[in-house]
């Protein structure tokens, strides 16, 4: 005859409100976790999916995630000249943020350098890989764009050739992939009107030059396009990725390129590390503390209901101590009731947890070594929390039985 | 009758005062009740309200320890003034059986399972445990109702499920607080003659607290209590052990 599971019929319907709400509580701390475990997932997912061996940024930089880095896009020529390495690509990184069916859209863009790089190693939920150079995008599902639609960014139209999901910023914006000239022309994109006025300027301050009044012909450059111009640099990228050869030594190649008084070079789990200590570590603190707080308010809360749920019954526990129950029946009684609210709790968090974390804005990422560690943790306060009732279990007088 | 051919006591209690509370909210509950319940003694405990009476028995019962004096079961000394000489719940669970005079059922078992967690607490397996359980609320007439919970009977029926339970251990002692008041007057007499039987068949000392002065013929000797002292009163027409 199991006393825990009989009361617990007595009184099914409190018992059940109980563990729902217990049950709740207990989600919301495996929320934490999991938007946690998403966080970090999301913030090296990058680094992981690119896979590139060695980054090369500007020079004391720590680029291209957690800040900006600038460097010139020739810079992939000076890193495949140097011995052992197999590939160098392009790599441009920025943020933009447009409205877009009256709401809101960041979109973070990332450059594929072209015709090296066609998307080939994004994972696709649908659609293909970039198949030309120019007006195509690959959209990840949390931009809300379906395949075949089309998006206008600075001058020009892109359609949505392929889709991925869960390719997320470490800033939790949705990636949109183009080649390197149509993320460079998203983000330098620069208004008619800017650009006339620029060409104005040009022309006056060449006319301050004496060179000028030497060899008028240099002033009629001014209206060409900048990309014609040698004086005018670049657009810049953001990186240069590195793919060592095999065999080869991506130390001796990090040391040769390290010497280069314009850049830092970095390996991937540098990258990784660089958002992990810097852009993470707060996030992960403040959640940490949280999930804590969490966790102890659900174990003052769990006592408070194993208290109650005692005191409730305190008259039959001292029947029972009156007609020689031992201690052990006593104990076993509230414990197992105790474990009983754990257990259903967690079930509850459980399953509520996997019908309602899709939905949360941030990814979700329940892992088993999480869930394994809190219900540790769950039956860990299960337990503590019985104390206070068993305590007073045991303290009471057979004697209450008569009154 | 010789001394030594008399049966040896079941219950024997030398002295025991209680007192309630201290300083001018001090009660003498109780004060040098001294009684002794050879094994096939059935005792009628008379005595107006607030006399004493369940004082004195939950005292014998091992449930409210006296201030002084002391308790002897079967001849061993279990309570000392307030000091137990052993495990007082197990020898409740082993040698006790107590009737309330509220009937004082666990709200959240069925009536069998009232009667069946006593003999389980005892170390029965629950089939046994079951029939002895089924056997005695037969006996009592509550076998119908054996799966209803205590809070969908009669308080008569309560108190049958409640003696059932006080008898299942066979105990070698039985204390019961005024255990017919809730029954009519056929049950009540039922009640007592089943006391009776069980005293005579298990060699068990019984105590009996009542009102019911039709069914005084059952007993072997009848004590009254008045203002926490105990006397013994009327004799019944022989001494228990002259009837066997
Ligand atoms: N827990 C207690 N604290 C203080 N006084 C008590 C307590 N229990 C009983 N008393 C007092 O002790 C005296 C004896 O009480 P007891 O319950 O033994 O009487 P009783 O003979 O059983 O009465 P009744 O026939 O009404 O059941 C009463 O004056 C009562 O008020
Ligand atoms: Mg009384």
């Amino acid at each position: 005859m199991n006393l825990a599971i009989k009361d617990i019929r007595h009184n099914v319907g409190r018992f059940a409100l109980t563990t729902v709400g217990v049950g709740m509580l207990l989600m919301v701390v495996m929320g934490m976790g999991g938007i946690y475990r998403g966080i970090i997932e999301d913030a090296t997912l990058l680094i992981d999916r690119v896979g590139a061996d060695l980054w090369i940024v500007q020079r004391d930089t720590r680029g291209p995630f957690a800040e900006i880095s600038r460097v010139p896009p020739n810079l992939v020529h000076r890193a495949l000249a140097v011995p052992g390495v197999q590939s160098a690509r392009e790599f441009v990184y920025h943020t933009v943020q447009r409205e877009r069916d009256g709401k809101p859209l960041r979109i973070a863009i990332l450059g594929l350098s072209w015709p090296t790089d066609k998307g080939e190693w994004i994972p696709l939920t649908a659609g293909r890989p970039l198949a030309q150079s120019h007006f195509e995008m690959i959209a990840d599902k949390t931009l809300g764009l379906a395949l075949g639609e089309k998006i206008t960014l600075g001058k020009e139209t892109y359609t949505v050739v392929g889709t991925t999901s869960s390719m997320i910023s470490s800033s939790g914006d949705g990636l949109g992939f183009f080649s390197v000239a149509d993320a460079l022309a998203i983000q330098f994109d620069v208004p008619g009107e800017a650009v006339r006025l620029e060409r104005a300027a040009r022309e006056t301050r060449g006319q301050r030059r004496e060179l000028s009044a030497k060899l008028p012909s240099l002033l009629e450059n001014v209206v060409k396009p900048a990309a014609e111009l040698p004086q005018i640099a670049r657009p810049q990228v953001s990186a240069v990725m590195v793919t060592v050869a095999p065999g080869a030594s991506s130390q001796q190649v990090t040391n040769i390129i390290s010497a280069w008084g314009d850049v830092s070079v970095f390996s991937r789990t540098g990258q990784r590390e660089l958002l992990l200590k810097g852009t993470v570590e707060k996030v992960k603190r403040q959640i940490g503390l949280f999930r804590v707080l969490l966790t102890l308010i659900a174990a003052v809360i769990m006592a408070l209901i194993l208290y109650t749920m005692t005191l409730d019954k305190i008259h039959s526990i001292a029947l029972l101590k009156l007609i020689g129950a031992p201690n052990t029946t006593i104990l076993g009684l509230i414990l197992q009731q105790a474990l009983i609210l754990g257990t259903m709790g967690y079930g509850v968090a459980y399953v509520l947890g996997r019908q309602v974390f899709p939905n949360f804005p941030r990814r979700v990422i329940l892992t088993d070594g999480d869930l394994l560690q809190l219900a540790a943790i769950v039956l860990a306060i299960s337990i503590g929390s019985s104390l206070l009732g068993i305590w007073k279990a045991l303290k009471v007088s057979p004697n209450e039985a008569l009154s | 009758m010789t001394k030594s051919a008399a049966p040896p006591l079941a219950i024997e209690t030398r002295q025991a005062t209680k007192i309630y509370g201290s300083g001018n909210t001090e009660v003498v509950a109780m004060l040098d009740a001294s009684m002794q319940v050879r094994q096939g003694e059935v005792i009628a405990l008379l005595g107006p309200s607030g006399s004493g009476k369940s004082t004195f028995l939950t005292a014998v019962g091992l449930i409210n320890p006296p201030t002084s004096g002391q308790i002897l079961i079967g001849g061993r000394l279990v309570l000392d003034g307030p000091t137990a000489h052993g495990n007082l719940r197990t020898f409740r669970r082993r040698h006790i059986g107590f009737i309330f005079q509220k009937s004082n059922l666990i709200p959240f078992l069925t009536a069998l399972e009232n009667v069946q967690i006593a003999l389980q607490l005892n170390g029965e397996t629950p089939r046994a445990a079951r029939r002895r359980s089924l056997e005695l609320m037969d006996y009592l007439g509550v076998s119908d109702r054996a799966d209803n919970l205590p809070s969908a009977l009669s308080g008569g029926q309560q108190q049958r499920v409640a003696i059932a339970r006080a008898l299942a251990n066979r105990p070698s002692v039985l204390l019961a607080d005024e255990p017919t008041a809730a029954l009519d007057s056929e049950r009540g007499r039922q009640v007592m003659e089943l006391f009776a039987q069980v005293a005579h068949e298990q060699s068990a000392g019984v105590i009996v607290v009542t009102h019911d002065h039709r069914s005084l013929d059952i007993f072997d000797a009848i004590y009254e209590m008045e203002d926490g002292k105990m006397q013994r009163q009327l004799q019944n027409s022989q001494a228990a052990t002259d009837t066997r």
